[in-house]
């Protein structure tokens, strides 16, 4: 690991400022990313500064119509939290199947969506719900995120403070993770919500994307059989050592069956 | 170098770190708590779990100086009267010795503190051999093939007073 200072900022005004001051520095949320990172000279921030010592990212809220979980809230505060699982039982079932319980209980929610690794859980979530990310300067709406592989529409600096969930209908999560590492290698979240039927898919593209073909059929008809024709091209598929491009197309079809089961 | 105080198995600590010294390093080669292990160095094995603030976390994958002013309890804090230099094994290391939870041993200390923590999580409701079996994910072992680990950690919950099917 290249040598770095570190830094645990009070507020969040102050985190902004010196990480924006300083191109080459970075944010640490749970470090479950970042550490592995610098251990592999992936990365070579100057500076680290620790979201750890910011309340304004920290808490679950839950309210009549939405939960709204702060940046630094683990995977296992989120998937062991019984006013979530009340409301939101998928979302607190996708945290559970984060990782191994030593990642969930450091890796957060806000590290997760600002990573925006193909094989993340949460971004099903926040696209498959229709989330908020809230920054320190603005609203994003979850359906303009994720732009790409390791891609999101933060800009340099710009920080993750909260995610707000509008609260579903019903929904469900689907995941086949990799036996190894646990990652999903296709997830899909199946909603619906106040703005219709909402079909998330992470882990088989380069970010999480909807797939409206499916939402159109659930719409009209909210059952398995509503779905099971539908073909899933997998021409730009992630094909890797793990799973081809046919194998994840296959399986989103699956899991999409399997979300749908599980709350028709 | 930037200075740390933490409390470790109950004892006030401190120490001058590198910010990207490890906190395993720091445990292992600073304080000299080699039975929190390296395995793999790469966020995967569960050898290197103790608990930060009585949660299970791989302190290979955490910097020294995230832990300032933090609880840590690590394996030689576990049994109850190890810190006065007594010999009597906690419950659950009881039960890896009894079920045959381990071959080599490098991978119980990290079980050991994974166990702890499923116990913790489920000390109100019942655990089932399905339930320890999720929970120990973080956790690889090469040599035992997990049943002896499974059954120990079974054993080790129902002697602390939780309730197993
Ligand atoms: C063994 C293992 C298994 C895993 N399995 C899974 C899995 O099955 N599914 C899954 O989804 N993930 C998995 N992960 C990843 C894990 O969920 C991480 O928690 C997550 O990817 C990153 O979150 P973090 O809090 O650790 O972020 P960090 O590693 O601290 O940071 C990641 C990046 O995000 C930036 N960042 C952090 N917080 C903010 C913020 N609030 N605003 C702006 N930028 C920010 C940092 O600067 C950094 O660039 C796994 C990790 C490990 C080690
Ligand atoms: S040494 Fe930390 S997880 Fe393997
Ligand atoms: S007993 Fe040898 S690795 Fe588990």
């Amino acid at each position: 690991m290249h040598a770095f200072t570190y830094h645990r900022p009070t507020s969040v005004a102050d985190a902004v400022a010196k990480r924006s001051a300083d191109a080459d520095a970075s944010y640490l949320a749970g470090g479950m990313t970042l550490i592995p990172t610098l251990k592999q000279r992936l990365a070579q921030p100057t500076q680290v500064f620790d979201l750890a010592g910011l309340a304004d990212l920290k808490g679950i809220v839950v309210t009549d119509g939405a939960v709204t979980i702060g940046a630094m809230a683990c995977h296992a505060d989120v998937a062991l939290s019984a006013d979530v699982r009340r409301v939101i039982p998928a979302l607190s079932d996708l945290a559970g199947t984060i990782g191994d319980p030593q990642v969930r209980n450091r890796g957060t929610i806000g590290g997760s969506l600002a990573n925006s690794d193909p094989s993340a859980d949460y971004p099903a979530a926040v696209l498959g719900l229709g989330a908020t990310i809230h920054t320190n300067t603005r609203q994003i709406s979850g359906d303009d995120f994720f732009k790409g592989l390791f891609e999101t529409a933060l800009k340099p600096g710009e920080l993750i403070v909260k995610v707000s969930f509008p609260i579903p209908k019903r929904a469900a999560y689907m995941k086949f993770p990799n036996p190894a590492s646990r990652y999903a290698v296709v997830g899909v979240m199946v909603a619906e919500t106040a703005q219709g039927v909402r079909v998330a898919v992470i882990g088989a593209g380069a970010c999480a994307f909807r797939l409206s073909a499916m939402e159109t059929a659930l719409s009209k008809s909210f059952s398995v059989a509503a779905i099971k024709d539908i073909a899933i091209p997998a021409d730009d598929l992630n094909n890797d050592m793990h799973a081809t491009a046919e194998y994840r197309a296959h399986l989103v079809g699956v899991m999409a069956r399997r979300a749908v089961a599980a709350i028709a | 170098m930037t200075k740390i105080s933490l409390t470790v198995n109950g004892t006030a600590r401190s120490g001058d770190v590198e910010p990207r010294t490890l906190l395993v390093e720091f445990l292992r080669n600073h304080l000299g708590l080699t039975g929190t292990h390296v395995g793999c160095d790469t966020s995967q094995c569960g050898a290197c779990t103790i608990h930060l603030n009585g949660k299970p976390v791989k302190s290979c994958t955490i910097l020294a100086v995230q832990a300032d002013g933090q609880q840590l309890t690590t394996i030689e804090g576990v049994a109850p009267t190890a810190q006065q230099g007594g010999d009597a094994l906690h419950p659950m290391q009881a039960a890896f010795k009894e079920c045959h939870g381990l071959q080599c041993g490098f991978c119980t200390p990290g079980m050991v503190m994974s166990a702890l923590g499923i116990v913790e999580r489920h000390k109100n409701d019942q655990l089932t051999e399905a339930i320890v079996r999720h929970e120990l994910e973080g956790n690889l072992c090469r040599c035992t093939g997990y049943q002896g680990i499974v059954n120990a950690v079974l054993m080790g919950a129902k002697n602390m007073g939780v309730r197993v099917a």
